[in-house]
């Protein structure tokens, strides 16, 4: 029979061990995310946002890509209705890693509140990673980068909102390039397959397209007609 | 209530609304493998099209100026596999300098 100190030892170092490496994984997920926030607060600012306003977008919208889309929309000279639904279309997928990540946190209330609000691509896919080493890596994992992401990305977004607002002239600081080339960071990584370039390059065609003909903001949208043609194809 | 207003505040609800949804619905709702094929693929459209208008158009009118060569100069660091801050800081200094000395 074995000595249950010994197996308590084990257990408890174990789980420590776990506990490190889901902290590591979270901490650099987070600062590395957290960092794109200098772009996204350099972006509002560069389409006309407020230093607040871009604040705010990072504090209460809180997913990258809804809040690029706002900002590049209304830059765009859009109206708010076509920007919100744009940033809206891109906001869907959040919603389904909270179908994913209901069933394994089971919060309630309040606590199901904050964690709707930190359900985004990184905490959701860090859990998920994490899913092998238990359910209290998942958890950690789950809370530590979507609270890490958080903390970094409102701290940078701040960093990049008063850099661009002391700018001036942002196109002497090349930042209406920056902008759309941000934009392609996050697009390229999920350009894998044949397919994918090629809505990649109909999208742009299209928007190009439609620009003269259609008022500011609704090329951008059109363009998920092209999405949803392809994925209705079996 | 300003434009900016109104986008930054509607943004923010309707977000945090489909946040939480996705935390009520029951799961079966948005199994279907069409929606999730159809929501993988929505992104790189309408990210795509940003990147686009966003580079060539000003107003309602196609130009090409200086933002053309810095985000040519991104999608080269792209192909090259270079970090998201390479990328950005390559696309702004190639279009200052640009736009500063031409």
């Amino acid at each position: 029979m074995s000595s249950p100190d010994i197996g308590y030892l084990r257990q408890n170092r174990r789980v420590s061990k776990v506990a490190s490496t889901t902290l590591r994984d979270s901490f650099s997920v987070s600062l590395t995310v957290g960092a794109y926030g200098v772009a996204f607060g350099a972006a509002a600012v560069a389409n006309g946002f407020s230093v607040l306003q871009s604040c705010l977008l990072s504090l209460l919208t809180f997913s990258g890509a809804s809040q690029f889309a706002v900002v590049g929309v209304m830059g765009a000279g859009g109206n708010p209705i076509s920007a919100i639904a744009t940033a809206s279309l891109l906001g869907v997928r959040n919603g389904l890693y909270g179908v994913i990540m209901a069933p394994r946190l089971k919060v309630r209330g309040i606590k199901r509140i904050i964690t709707a609000q930190i359900t985004i691509d990184e905490s959701t896919g860090v859990a998920l990673n994490q899913e092998s080493r238990g359910e209290d890596a998942m958890h950690h994992g789950f809370y530590l980068t979507g609270f890490g992401v958080f903390i970094f990305w409102n701290l940078f977004t701040l960093a990049g909102a008063l850099g661009a607002q002391a700018m001036g002239d942002i196109r002497a600081w090349g930042l209406d390039a920056a902008v759309p080339a941000a934009f392609l960071g996050l697009v390229w990584p999920r350009l894998i397959t044949k397919r994918d370039r090629i809505i990649a390059i109909s999208a742009v065609a299209l928007a190009l397209a439609l620009t003269p003909i259609l008022p500011a903001g609704l090329p951008i949208i059109a363009t998920a007609f092209i999405a949803i043609a392809v994925g209705l194809r079996p | 209530m300003s434009a900016l207003w109104i986008a930054t505040i509607g943004t923010s609800v309707i977000a945090f609304l489909l946040k939480y949804s996705g935390h009520s619905i029951p799961e079966r709702f948005l199994a279907n493998p069409k929606i999730q094929r159809i929501n993988a693929l929505i992104p790189i459209a309408l990210l795509s099209a940003l990147v686009g208008v966003q580079t060539l158009t000003e107003k309602s009118s196609l130009i090409i100026d200086h933002r053309l060569a810095g985000v040519g100069v991104a999608i080269i660091a792209l192909f090259l596999k270079a970090p998201f801050p390479v990328v950005v800081l390559s696309a702004a200094i190639t279009s200052a300098a640009i736009y500063n000395w031409f």
